[in-house]
């Protein structure tokens, strides 16, 4: 993992210090709220519907048993005892006080974390494939570049008033898991006859416009990835629309002036600039890398493991559900699902935090990582301790079998925690999730994403669920509608609007009969609902949600 | 034609807990909705704005919200304004088990 060097920590600490100096400002007055507020942004604190809220980045969604340990100090200290995983790979606390957070950004910097361009017009946290360095499938593994990117995005002074915020993700395998289609820079390692280099999208995002990125560079070289990010971001920062916020993202830059011509003056801006970078990125990339080395894999027998899965059937459902492959023969990649049926998607407590980094430490190599999904990863852990490891996760209520299938939602915070939300949709995320494991099918739906945003904005990804829910305001009533078909991964798409949308009474019995009536529809078993979609278009799909029309119709 | 002046009270979050609260007719804040000052005339409530938004030591962003009158005083009527008044619906936290300012 990257380790702070003496800049990273002064830096860290200097922010600090003048945060806690612009806190007691505003206070005794000294500084207006309009003075206050984008300083306040810049660190990260947000003012919500009841409370404060502090985003604190988790940088490409990797974290030491250290810093998860802190993160439960920080809920416990300061906040109600838990903390919100997000979908971009962060942590949110709800309730902090404002006289509190420069303690809360001090206890971070003990830990080499931050809340810096967590919010505000800046280029924000850089995210990456959360199985990053451990996945089967990897090229190479991504956060190297994500933290070279994050160093050189952090405080930039070309970059500090974007015409709105920029988000960047890192991949570095051909099965996207890190969204990078809907980010306004996504990259991907590519390897070509032994030869790295850089696929890189531009202008994906979600948001009251989704778009799905298009091709930059479709093979950049390596010693180019910063000045070509810092020529692209230079483009739209000139072009970008600061007169409407709502046009400002970089995906209608791209969509009003052609991919054609953004490659153009992106390829312009480049040559005026790649002078001017003399290597010195490329030798920082290479410390970084060395800091990012694999842990030293073991080699034992998985005897251990044999034996639990033959002989428990909970171990094994468990198994089959939350394991993926690693790339070291005798280990699996664990992901601890934050989705316990009827909780908050995404929340974690304080102690369960702990036991996390406590199971990080005895069993994972000292590494956890946050999805973008909003569970937790332990991306080294040998088979022969899965048992144990299992059983410690089962005592702490976090070895809920469910990763990938229908009650594994992404839910945004919505209206019960935001000012932008429009609608609530954590309860509807608790309900649903219920509601399949009453039905205890689940596990016979398979494959499925559903994904839930309380406003346009789309923070829950709704846009590329496969069922995505979108919270409205209609007449002054909750309302929700449907999107079906969308797609978050390397095939990714934009869902299709259903229909009209749905009260809150009716929405969960509308998803209820969207699935059961899959179940009627696949060809077989193995069919997943993204494939019954694909195969059968989304008539019947619509015709299940509003049977009447259909009626009609007929 | 201009829309018909609904009734408002004034509402914001504390400045040092981020905590709901109402504008009184005192000029105090109250975390209690049922104490605003129930505003039923629209310039009235213009200048009233005007003198909340004065207290800027105190409070953050006060706006106008709409209102009716309850049996113990203003009752919001949108379920935003509601949801302001209680908390979030995820876990009992904030002022649905809370005693207020």
């Amino acid at each position: 993992m990257y380790k702070y060097n003496d800049f990273d920590e002064a830096f860290v600490r200097e922010r600090v210090a003048q945060f806690r100096g612009q806190v007691e400002r505003r206070i005794d007055g000294s500084l207006t709220e309009d003075e206050f507020k984008p300083l306040r942004l810049m660190n990260g604190l947000y003012l919500q519907l009841h409370a404060y809220m502090l985003r604190v980045a988790v940088p490409y969604g990797t974290l030491n048993s250290k810093q998860m340990d802190m993160l439960a100090h920080l809920a416990e200290t300061y906040d109600k005892g838990y903390g919100h995983f997000t979908t971009r790979q962060n942590i949110q606390y709800n309730w902090p006080e404002l006289r509190d957070v420069p303690d809360m950004l001090s206890d971070l910097a003990d830990v080499e974390m931050h809340a810096i361009q967590t919010s505000g017009n800046t280029i924000r946290n850089v995210t990456a494939d959360h199985f990053a360095g451990a996945a089967a499938d990897e090229v190479a593994d991504p956060r190297p570049v994500a933290e070279l990117l994050r160093q050189w995005s952090t405080d930039h002074p070309e970059f500090q008033f974007l015409p709105r915020k920029f988000k960047l993700a890192v991949t570095g395998a051909a099965a996207d898991r890190a969204v990078i289609k809907a980010h306004d820079i996504g990259i991907r390692i590519l390897e070509r006859d032994g030869v790295r280099g850089y696929e890189i999208l531009v202008g994906g995002g979600l948001g009251r416009t989704p778009m799905i990125g298009k091709v930059l560079h479709d093979f950049l070289p390596e010693a180019d990835l910063l000045p070509f990010i810092e020529a692209t971001v230079s483009v739209w920062n000139r072009l970008g629309r600061r007169d409407n916020k709502y046009k400002a993202r970089i995906k209608i830059t791209v969509h009003e002036h052609g991919i054609e011509e953004i490659r153009r003056l992106v390829d312009e801006r480049f040559a005026e600039i790649r002078p001017t970078f003399n290597g010195v990125d490329q030798e920082v990339l290479r410390e970084i890398e060395a800091q990012f080395a694999a842990p030293e894999f073991r080699t034992d027998g998985v005897d251990d493991y044999d034996i639990a899965y033959a002989d428990n059937p909970l171990f094994r459902s468990w198994a089959d559900t939350n394991l993926s492959e690693h790339r070291a023969d005798g280990y699996a990649i664990v992901s601890i699902s934050i989705k316990k049926h009827g909780a908050t998607p995404g929340d974690a407590t304080a102690d369960q935090m702990r036991v996390m980094a406590d199971l990080a430490r005895k069993y994972g190599h000292d590494e956890l990582r946050i999805s973008h999904e909003q569970n937790v990863i332990l991306p080294h852990v040998h088979k022969s301790d899965l048992p144990a490891l299992y059983l410690a996760l089962r005592a702490a209520d976090l070895a809920t079998a469910n990763i990938g299938l229908a009650s594994d939602i992404i839910a945004c915070p919505g209206m019960d925690y935001c000012a932008l939300a429009t609608a609530r949709s954590i309860p509807v995320a608790q309900e649903i999730a219920t509601r399949f494991d009453e039905l205890k099918i689940e596990h016979d739906i398979g494959a499925l994403k559903i994904k839930i945003s309380g406003c346009i904005n789309a923070c829950g990804h709704h846009h590329v669920g496969h069922i995505g829910i979108l919270g409205l305001d209609r007449a002054g009533v909750e309302n929700y509608q449907i999107t079906l078909g969308g797609d978050h991964t390397e095939t990714a798409a934009v869902g299709e609007r259903a229909g009209p949308g749905f009260s809150a009474d009716d929405i969960v019995p509308a998803i209820e009969r969207l699935v059961l009536g899959y179940m009627d529809l696949r060809d077989s078993a193995d069919e997943t609902f993204i494939e019954t979609y694909r195969r059968l278009g989304a008539v019947p799909f619509k015709d299940i949600l509003y049977p009447k029309e259909a009626a009609n119709a007929a | 034609m201009a829309r018909a002046f609904t009734p408002k009270v004034i509402t914001s979050n504390l400045l040092l807990s981020g905590d709901a609260v109402w504008f009184t007719a005192n000029d105090t804040w109250s975390g209690d909705i049922a104490e605003a000052e129930f505003l039923t005339d629209e310039a009235h409530a213009e200048l009233r704005l005007l003198e909340a938004n004065a207290q800027t030591g105190v409070m953050v962003g006060a706006y106008l919200a709409d209102a009716k009158l309850g049996d113990a005083g203003p009752v919001p009527t949108h379920f935003r304004e509601d949801f302001r008044t209680r908390g979030p619906s995820n876990y009992a936290h904030g002022k649905q088990v809370e005693t207020n300012v």
